[in-house]
């Protein structure tokens, strides 16, 4: 038989959606957005080097409605995927692989991503001195 | 039933022919990135609204270069390597995945390159 001619497995839009799967392909959706997110970070550091106008640039650049979208969604990738990563991590070493462990882990990730998320933004402004 | 070779079976690398290493610096540099990522949400919050001044005063200061480089370096490559699992699991004709594969990586190198050069810039002085 052809190898282009194999079975395939079925599709994915047949599973049910569960707190499981979103939660993996948000881990990887949220990697992805945070690799992208180095960027952010590399145009930060670089356009500082360039003197203070540039830099200024990326500071009101990053400070406009535009960049603070970006950065509040960069925020809860970056809490999202670091708490779920330490889940996997937790996995890794065999732990927490019963089902009603993996549903509470992953809800209380989510918790851990929106509630560190509204407590940095809070933070930035508060530095920023008030909204 | 073992299938393998002897040979293949003493060096353990497997069809990806690196082992685990791959999973492994997944984890070293995740694991790594906990602390780093941290320190830096806290230091880039600090830094909001900052000017060029106050901004390349706070690189300089004390080990603060030395954990930019670490979470450059780390981040960089938790990144290209993740990136390159997506790849290989979404692309299946070989070249194109080969090739997004190098121009990940190639691209993660360039980039934490001239992040790290920043910072040794904004240190050391010069711009």
């Amino acid at each position: 038989m052809a190898a282009q001619n194999r079975p395939l497995s079925p599709h994915l839009q047949i599973y049910k959606i569960q707190i499981t799967s979103v939660l993996s392909i948000t881990h990887r959706l949220t990697g992805i957005a945070l690799a992208f997110g180095a960027f952010v970070l590399a145009y930060w550091l670089i356009s500082a080097t360039y003197g203070p106008e540039v830099f200024q640039t990326a500071q009101s650049l990053l400070g406009s409605w535009f960049g603070k979208l970006v950065l509040l969604g960069l925020t809860f990738s970056l809490y999202f995927h670091l708490g779920n990563g330490i889940r996997h991590l937790g996995w890794d070493f065999g732990m927490g692989f019963e089902l009603t462990h993996v549903r509470m882990t992953g809800i209380a990730v989510v918790l851990f991503a929106a509630v560190l998320t509204v407590a940095t933004w809070f933070a930035g402004y508060a530095v920023a001195g008030g909204v | 039933m073992d299938m393998r070779s002897h040979l293949g079976r003493a060096r353990g690398l497997g069809s990806s022919n690196d082992g685990v290493g791959h999973w492994w610096m997944q984890r070293l540099t995740g694991i790594a990135l906990v602390p780093l990522i941290i320190w830096f949400v806290y230091s880039a919050v600090t830094m909001t609204g900052a000017s060029h001044a106050e901004f390349s005063a706070w690189v300089g200061t004390h080990g603060n270069p030395i954990l930019l480089i670490l979470l450059i370096i780390a981040m960089f490559h938790h990144g290209q390597l993740g990136l390159q699992v997506v790849i290989e699991d979404y692309i299946h004709s070989e070249g194109p995945k080969l090739a997004l594969i190098i121009l990940t990586k190639f691209a993660a190198i360039f980039i934490g390159a001239s992040s790290i050069f920043a910072v040794l810039r904004l240190t050391f002085g010069g711009s």
